[in-house]
């Protein structure tokens, strides 16, 4: 099972791209481990506001587990109105 | 309907009354975000936004019903754009209906607040010269 990541944003245009794909033994585990393997491939993302990820298209914190079926989403500050 | 949630391509003002509209509401608050042409003395020539559509309606849901519930209102609207938009153009439209107004003021400052805080939905100011995707560095 591939776990899909979509990116918007400032991180969309960071990654090059709409959405990056892991292959099965380089799946993160948890939010934060997704975090963490972003921002050493990423090094921009460090420098940004904030970096939050929805699992299932709702906020989740670094705790939350992932098993790749989930629907997961890079979200940066978000700056809507 | 109590309320309407949508993301848009244009934002009609004109539709709001009626939707918000409502027998037991003798007051209707509307706020309506538009693209102003300066920041920080730059000349903004464009705005353009994205979503994450799927994600960006369910929050959009919560702060209704946190609203709903929190004032008592009849009625809620929160309805945002996406793509391009110039100097003038609507850009996010939200609105309370009320038994009075106290209720319906407070509501609409704590929709569009809340809003800018929790939905993912992303601008990027295009100046003559460079595009800046907004508050995403410090």
């Amino acid at each position: 099972m591939i776990m899909n990541v979509l990116f918007f944003g400032i991180t969309k245009d960071i990654v090059g791209s709409s959405e990056i794909s892991f292959s099965n033994e380089l799946k993160p585990t948890s939010v934060a481990s997704l975090k963490k393997r972003l921002i050493e491939s990423y090094p921009e993302f460090s420098k940004l506001n904030s970096l939050a990820v929805a699992v299932n298209s709702e906020y989740a914190d670094d705790s939350v587990l992932l098993n790749g079926n989930e629907e997961i989403a890079i979200i940066p500050p978000v700056s809507g109105g | 309907m109590k309320k309407v949630i949508e993301i848009v391509d244009v934002i009609d003002t004109a539709k709001v009354y009626a939707e918000l509209s409502d027998a037991n509401s003798g007051g209707i608050c509307v706020f309506v975000g538009a693209v102003r042409e300066f920041t920080n003395n730059e000349e903004v020539v464009a705005l353009e936004f994205e979503t994450y559509e799927a994600m960006a309606l369910k929050e959009m849901g919560k702060i209704a019903d946190a609203a709903l519930a929190r004032w008592g209102l009849n009625k809620v609207v929160i309805r945002h754009a996406v793509g391009e938009k110039s100097v003038e153009e609507p850009v996010v439209i939200v609105g309370a209906s009320s038994a009075h107004r106290d209720a319906c003021f407070e509501a609409c400052r704590f929709l569009i607040d809340t809003l800018k805080e929790t939905v993912p939905i992303w601008k990027k100011e295009k100046f003559k010269n460079k595009t800046v995707w907004v508050s995403a560095h410090p």
